[in-house]
């Protein structure tokens, strides 16, 4: 439809530089620019390094979308920009260039919540959200179990992880067996040769008394290390493949159960899973199995849009200008910190003080 | 010639407009922890107060540091963005060439001198410039102690470390102004300006973690 909203986003929140465009609900550019090798020696992503990199690549990366899409930025009808959650200084470089396009170019400017990009991005692949939606979000920063009625203003949590997340011990577990970062596609394709049966490792937070949708990642990482140490120390071999393949199993057993779980108990006939985790093929599969078992209809997006990428972005932005809702003003500040229930940040939002000193505060005295 | 101007490079977020001539309108707020959302503002308002619109613009001088790294980082891809939107070439001015540029202006004339900003860790930004105001060392940043600056010093850095800078006065920060101005001159007399890229000058801070610590205790074993 012609007069769908055209709207680009932008994505700088850890190490992927994404530029997108999306027509309603429609894909048109998803350009992105990684700067993961330049971590991958540090065992995890450097802000600094991260910040530099966003730098060099925003506009270059924005002309690369503008071109893919074959649109003029004078015909977009918003430009959209993740405010946060992330690093504090990624997301200070794509704030600040969204707001200079914004300015520049006499468009709406939408400072919109990671998280809830990340649930809208499936809108591009299977249509509208419908509403309630459940949304599953696994990625190296977070993992979450969300309620939307609806993705523009009400993202409720149900519960999250309250430790590591389950992106960061993909990565820790790769380390442990000496397979690289990051770790996520590396266990997977590794537990493809193994056994998710082979060994049983502990299910976080699964007990009776437990809080029924929050998350533990760190006793599982744990317990991986010390069973591989055991057998290092034993100077027996250590069986990588189903070391990979059992903790793989530990972790979609008890993020798929908790999913279908809070559908359940909340009558919603939808589960969404986003973010980087959910391109884990052996996740897919088994949240597949057990949403067709309890008649949930299970909406994943292709693993490309799972991972950061401005697409998600520019997806939801496209939906607040559909929707109406109030843009942001041009004094938007980048917030590290800022809640998953603020799915974005309208004029009015403004509380000067507390949130800005946050966000400088995550940036830590070592820098420059 | 009609010139926008900004530097975030300091703790002062700071913008001007200037016609070639002179400078039609400039602000300046000092807010080391906001570059990010007082720029843009600050943009708009000085175009409002000179009268001009941004249509009419014909180049972007902006301050390239060096500076604290994620302010300096707020001006530079603001001022490659508006560059690339409004389709403007964009001119790079090392911040610390405007404070001297400043400094003259207000009267440091006929002998050398040294410029020196804040680079936290208990270092300086620092430049040494000649009796005409040429820029003869630097930029670097060291530790005050390590530098013989010249008897005159400006900057923030010179005023907070008296002992290093025993001649140390005003200007403090950078005024988007004198950046215009010296962004101005250069451009007049046919001299190239900086590309729109960082002076960042240390290397960004990346440790490599320490051994993968084993839960055991003792020393990891981890395959080659
Ligand atoms: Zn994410």
């Amino acid at each position: 439809m012609a007069d769908e909203p055209l709207v680009l986003g932008i994505e700088t929140s850890c190490d992927e530089t994404g530029v997108g465009i999306v027509r309603g609900t429609t894909l048109l550019a998803d350009a992105v620019a990684s700067s993961v090798n330049d971590h991958a020696r540090f065992g995890g992503v450097v802000p600094e390094i991260a910040s530099r990199a966003h730098l060099e690549a925003m506009v270059p990366t924005i002309r690369r979308a503008l071109d893919t899409a074959g649109v003029k930025a004078a015909d977009l009808d918003g430009i959209a920009v993740t405010a946060g959650p992330g690093l504090a200084g990624a997301l200070l470089v794509g704030v600040s260039a969204a707001k200079a396009y914004a300015w520049a170019l006499d468009k709406p400017l939408y400072g919109v919540n990671h998280l809830a990009s990340h649930i809208c991005v499936d809108q591009l692949e299977h249509g509208r959200l419908p509403s309630p939606t459940m949304a599953l979000l696994v990625s190296g920063g977070h993992s979450s179990l969300l309620l939307s009625e609806d993705i523009t203003t009400d993202v409720r949590p149900l519960g999250a992880t309250i430790d590591d997340a389950a992106g960061e011990a993909f990565d820790k577990v790769a380390r442990v067996l000496g397979l690289g970062f990051p770790g996520g596609p590396i266990v997977d394709r590794t537990a493809r040769e193994g056994d998710p049966k082979a060994i049983h490792f502990p299910r976080g937070l699964s007990g009776k008394n437990d809080p029924a949708f929050d998350f533990s990642f760190s006793g599982l990482k744990t317990a991986v290390a010390r069973w591989v140490e055991a057998k290092r120390r034993a100077g027996e071999p250590v069986p990588v493949a189903d070391v990979a393949a059992s903790f793989q199993e530990a972790v979609t057993d008890v993020l798929t159960r908790k999913a279908v779980k809070a559908c359940r108990e909340n009558g919603v006939d939808h589960l969404m899973i986003g973010g980087g985790v959910a391109a884990n093929s052996r996740l897919r599969e088994m949240a597949q199995q057990r949403c067709d078992r309890a008649g949930i209809r299970l909406r994943v997006p292709r693993p490309g849009l799972c991972t950061d990428n401005g697409a998600m972005v520019a997806a939801l932005g496209a939906e607040m200008v559909w929707r109406d809702r109030a843009p942001s003003s041009l004094d938007l500040s980048a917030d590290s910190s800022l809640p998953v229930t603020d799915v974005h940040v309208p004029a009015a939002h403004l509380e000067h003080g507390h949130f800005h000193d946050q966000a400088y505060d995550a940036l830590g005295g070592g820098e420059a | 010639m009609l010139l926008l101007a900004f530097d975030t490079a300091t703790p002062a977020v700071t913008a001007a407009v200037h016609d070639g001539t002179a400078v039609l309108a400039e602000t300046h707020q000092v807010d080391a922890r906001r570059h990010g959302e007082l720029l843009l503002p600050a943009i708009d308002q000085v175009l409002k107060a000179a009268g001009v619109d941004k249509h009419a613009l014909t180049g972007i001088a902006v301050g390239v540091g060096p500076g604290p790294y994620t302010g300096l980082r707020v001006g530079l891809v603001t001022a490659a963005a508006l560059g690339d939107a409004l389709g403007l070439p964009v001119h790079g001015v090392c911040t610390l060439d405007a404070i001297a540029f400043q400094a003259r202006a207000e009267g440091l004339t006929g002998e050398p001198f040294t410029v020196a900003t804040d680079a936290r860790r208990k270092e300086v930004y620092w430049a040494s410039y000649d009796a005409e105001g040429r820029r003869v060392e630097g930029p670097g940043v060291d530790r005050p102690a390590e530098l013989t600056p010249a008897a005159r010093a400006v900057g923030a850095g010179a005023l907070l470390y008296p002992d290093s800078f025993p001649g140390g006065h005003g200007p403090e920060h950078v005024s988007a102004g004198a950046l215009a101005g010296f962004a101005a001159a250069e451009l007049a007399a046919g001299r190239e300006l900086l590309p729109n890229v960082p002076l960042y000058l240390r290397r960004p801070d990346a440790q490599v973690p320490a051994a993968y610590k084993t839960v055991l205790g003792g020393k990891a074993v981890l395959p080659a």
